[in-house]
């Protein structure tokens, strides 16, 4: 396996009046190219556990094995971390800063160490692997893009590090239906180019449920439920006391369940459902 | 974490001092500092320590919150401290060199160390008893008059109240940014100060560039909201100022007797 | 007169400095805007629907054509404070839209701009922010909420100035599902009392609860009807790239199928009683 977490546990403001337990005892494995999903609650500690598998913050107890070796340990160096691992944060269109595309992209590769030459071989690599032309945007300035376009540009300042995992966390909060979907596809893309594996944050059950093959379900600082999606989204009467909700074929399949239509509940996307309900309304005239 | 940062070190409670009308508290204020260069030997400072006494007993400050309020400026203290030492003239007390410590100058030292603490203590009170939002709308109050002769006192006061409002903000985003940043592998904290200054860059730019972006949909908002300056506005919490307001402003006068009375040498006679 | 909003071929255009043409954002649009309805907007980002709102806001002013506000014409300049008052707007950001650090204060704000007198605003303040469920929240600073609280005191704050109408700009975009329900009961609460609601939104799911959906698509309105209508043009409305409520893509799929099924189901429960209907 890749990455192994044991008994991650994590205190805000520890001895302060305000101190707050932000993970408890977490522990889970990924193995090499698996695409896992995380959901949750807003505040339930899934932005403090991916920002712990970065090294961004140190944990108060418990260990982060990446192949083996433990990233918490004192003497492991950030930029190893980094290299290993890339963090893409929400809304990422924001942390832009450099005069072009090029540049921005460039930042991260170079800031591991690498020549100019590896660092641009990169840039073009994975500007196209986002889904840009690189010829037509590499010397605009990153400022003049569309939101979509723009947020493309910022992944591709993680992915230009060649992460072994990467993480996005809600990569696609606030865009319209065209550019989800296509934010989505470009994930898809790079998991099956770079070979690495996604650790996806995301409150659309139906995105989790389509790409995931394992999802991590987060509440109040602790690992309530982990398993494939259909194992997960079974357990809906416990989902629902999370807060959290069901993919709409699910939830469309246990309506019908529970208004005493037999049909399979183990449907996770809209092409099972269109199969499912194409069963049972011809059943009659076959 | 950085949202909980206090702002304006305001201590919250709800002593007499902090109901008090923040117009009253800022004018209380500047008598004070006033007082304190009024004040021509030590005797005058015992009126100031028992009513500086009083207050903080009175607002439930801990007396070591305000301290620690001092540590910022603890080394003008101690430059005041010295300057006066070694620059004034008189009796010869100890020589180191060609730096001589006179009788007067430690005097003067003394004196004007404790000056300084107090001015900083009495000022730094007005913000810990006082909720930043009423301070600015005592300052808005208090400058209308001057209105008329072109001081932007509304626009002033609504700066503020913005500031007030979008420091917590922008706090987190540049949180966020620098995280960000982090995880592309900048490095904030290693090298010299110029290689550091140029390491910002990645992080002043999106902050300069979130600032504008929130000037500019709060722009619109306001004025979809019918923002149109101070002139047709009217407050929900209308400044009225109650008793104990004018019970306020007799202490205070009270006071400044006594500070006089003791700076003309009247006080001195007395002891 | 029972129209809040009359929209007369508006054009609204601007420059940008890459192109010689000037781009149309808006481009002949005529709506009329019933009183007491619920509209939804929906169309891709910079499909004009952002513009469009802006103009009946009179944040932006028509190139040609004219905007109607209760009868007000939004390029009427002494009418600009009562076209604003009348209709409200709540935008997209729940940070940057709230000026005051205090949740009572900037629910406040309108009411005092618009020159309440005092005892009048407090109690408005503390009306609205009932109707938003969060008079507990007042002395809170807005920092300290969550997304769909700070959209709830953006609500209050425009409830407060008393409007007839309230377009919200994408009020749900940056909310997590939690947020985004409370936000959209919110505006349901609101219709039910009279008010007039203009949404432009991205969900379809909250667009199929409208009275009207309207999509717009390179400045000009594509589709006009209720959410049956609209949305039984699944195909149509998918290769402007824009999604389709669940149901009505699954309806899309089954009828590509041969299967007879109603295109005017747009809902899940509609789903889920007409197969119930049809199986037993």
């Amino acid at each position: 396996m890749q990455i192994e977490v044991k008994n991650l546990t994590h205190i805000y403001s520890e001895g302060m009046p305000y101190e707050t337990v932000a993970l408890t005892d977490i522990s889970f494995e990924i193995d090499k190219g698996e695409f896992v999903g995380i959901i949750g609650h807003t505040g339930s500690g899934k932005s403090t556990l991916i920002q712990h598998l970065n090294g961004l913050i140190k944990p108060k107890s418990g260990s982060i094995l990446i192949d083996g070796v433990d990233i918490t340990g004192k003497d492991v160096k950030m930029r190893d971390i980094r290299r290993q691992i890339g963090l893409v944060f929400q809304y990422p269109e924001y942390q832009l800063f450099e005069e072009t595309v090029h540049k921005d992209v460039a930042f991260g590769p170079l800031n591991l160490g690498l020549t100019q030459e590896e660092a641009d071989n990169r840039v073009v690599e994975a500007i196209r692997l986002v889904g840009l032309s690189y010829d037509e945007i590499a010397d605009r300035s990153p400022f003049e893009l569309s939101g979509g376009q723009k947020r493309r540009v910022a992944i591709a300042g993680v992915i230009a590090m060649k992460p072994q995992i990467l993480i996005l966390d809600e990569p696609t909060a606030g865009l319209d239906p065209k550019a989800h979907g296509d934010i989505l596809q470009m994930i898809e893309r790079i998991h099956e180019v770079q070979q690495n594996s996604i650790i996806l944050v995301s409150h659309n059950m139906g995105d989790i449920a389509k790409l995931a093959d394992k999802v991590l379900v987060m509440d109040r600082g602790k690992l309530a439920l982990t398993g494939t999606p259909a194992e997960v989204f079974r357990q809906s009467d416990l989902l629902e006391s999370l807060g959290l909700g069901l993919p709409p074929a699910t939830f469309m399949m246990r309506v019908l369940e529970s208004k005493g239509i037999q049909v399979s509940t183990d449907i996770l996307t809209i092409e099972g459902a269109e199969e499912e309900l194409y069963r049972i309304l011809t059943r009659g005239k076959n | 974490m950085i949202r909980d940062i206090t702002l304006g070190q305001f201590y919250p409670g709800n002593s007499w001092i902090h109901r008090l009308d923040a117009r009253i508290k800022i004018i209380w204020t500047f008598v004070y500092i006033i007082s304190l260069f009024l004040i021509q030997s030590f005797w005058g400072y015992i009126p100031v320590l028992v009513t500086l006494g009083l207050i903080i007993g009175v607002s439930g400050v801990p007396l070591k919150f305000i301290l620690k309020g001092l540590k910022p400026i603890f080394l003008i203290i101690v430059f005041t401290f010295t300057v006066n030492m070694f620059m004034t003239k008189g009796t010869p007390l100890i020589e180191i060199g060609f730096l001589t410590i006179t009788e007067e100058g430690l005097y003067n030292a003394a004196f004007m160390g404790t000056r300084l603490v107090l001015l900083i203590i009495g000022s730094s009170l007005l913000t810990l008893v006082t909720k930043p939002i009423n301070l600015t709308d005592g300052i808005e109050k208090l400058l209308s008059p001057w209105q008329k002769l072109g001081l932007p006192a509304h626009e002033l006061a609504m700066m503020m109240t913005i500031a007030l409002r979008f420091i917590p903000t922008l706090l987190e985003e540049t949180d966020k940014i620098m995280k960000a940043q982090m995880a592309r592998g900048a490095d904030f904290e290693s090298g010299n100060i110029l290689n550091r200054a140029k390491s910002l860059i990645p992080l002043l730019v999106p902050l300069f560039i979130s600032a504008f972006r929130i000037a500019q949909d709060l722009a619109m908002a306001m004025e979809a909201r019918c923002y149109r300056g101070g002139s047709h506005r009217t407050r929900m919490n209308g400044m009225k100022l109650k008793k104990k307001d004018g019970a306020a402003v007799i202490l205070m006068l009270l006071y400044l007797a006594v500070v006089i009375s003791q700076a003309q040498g009247l006080f001195g006679r007395f002891i | 007169m029972n129209n809040m909003i009359r929209i007369d071929d508006l054009v609204f255009e601007y420059k940008r400095e890459d192109q010689l043409e000037p781009v149309h954002a808006v481009n002949h649009v005529s709506l009329e805007i019933e009183r007491g309805s619920f509209t939804a907007i929906i169309g891709k980002n910079g499909s004009g629907k952002s513009t469009l709102a802006k103009n009946i806001n009179a944040l932006l002013l028509p190139s040609s054509g004219a905007v109607y506000v209760k009868g007000f014409n939004t390029a009427d300049e002494d009418k600009l404070w009562d076209i604003r008052q009348t209709a409200g707007m709540v935008f997209q950001n729940p940070d940057n839209q709230l000026v005051s650090s205090i949740v009572e204060d900037d629910v406040a704000f309108g009411p005092e701009n618009l020159g309440v007198e005092p005892e009048e605003i407090r109690k408005r303040v503390d009306d609205s922010l009932y109707s938003v469920n969060m008079y507990e929240e007042r002395k809170k600073a807005p920092h300290l909420l969550s997304g769909g609280q700070k959209q709830r005191i953006a609500i209050a704050g425009v409830i407060a100035m008393h409007p007839e109408c309230i377009i919200l700009d994408e009020p749900t975009a940056m909310l997590d599902p939690h947020g985004r329900n409370e936000v959209m009961e919110i505006i349901h609460t609101l219709h039910r009392e009279g008010i007039t609601i203009l949404l432009i939104t991205h969900f379809m799911e909250e667009a199929a609860k409208a009275d009207r959906v309207i999509i717009m698509d390179e400045g000009k309105v594509v589709l006009d009807g209720t959410p049956a209508e609209v949305f039984g043009h699944a195909e149509e409305i998918k290769a402007l790239s824009l999604d389709v409520p669940f149901a009505v893509d699954l309806v899309y799929r089954l009828r590509k199928r041969g299967v007879k099924i109603p295109e005017s189901i747009i809902s899940t429960e509609e789903m889920v009683d007409y197969i119930v209907c049809k199986l037993k």
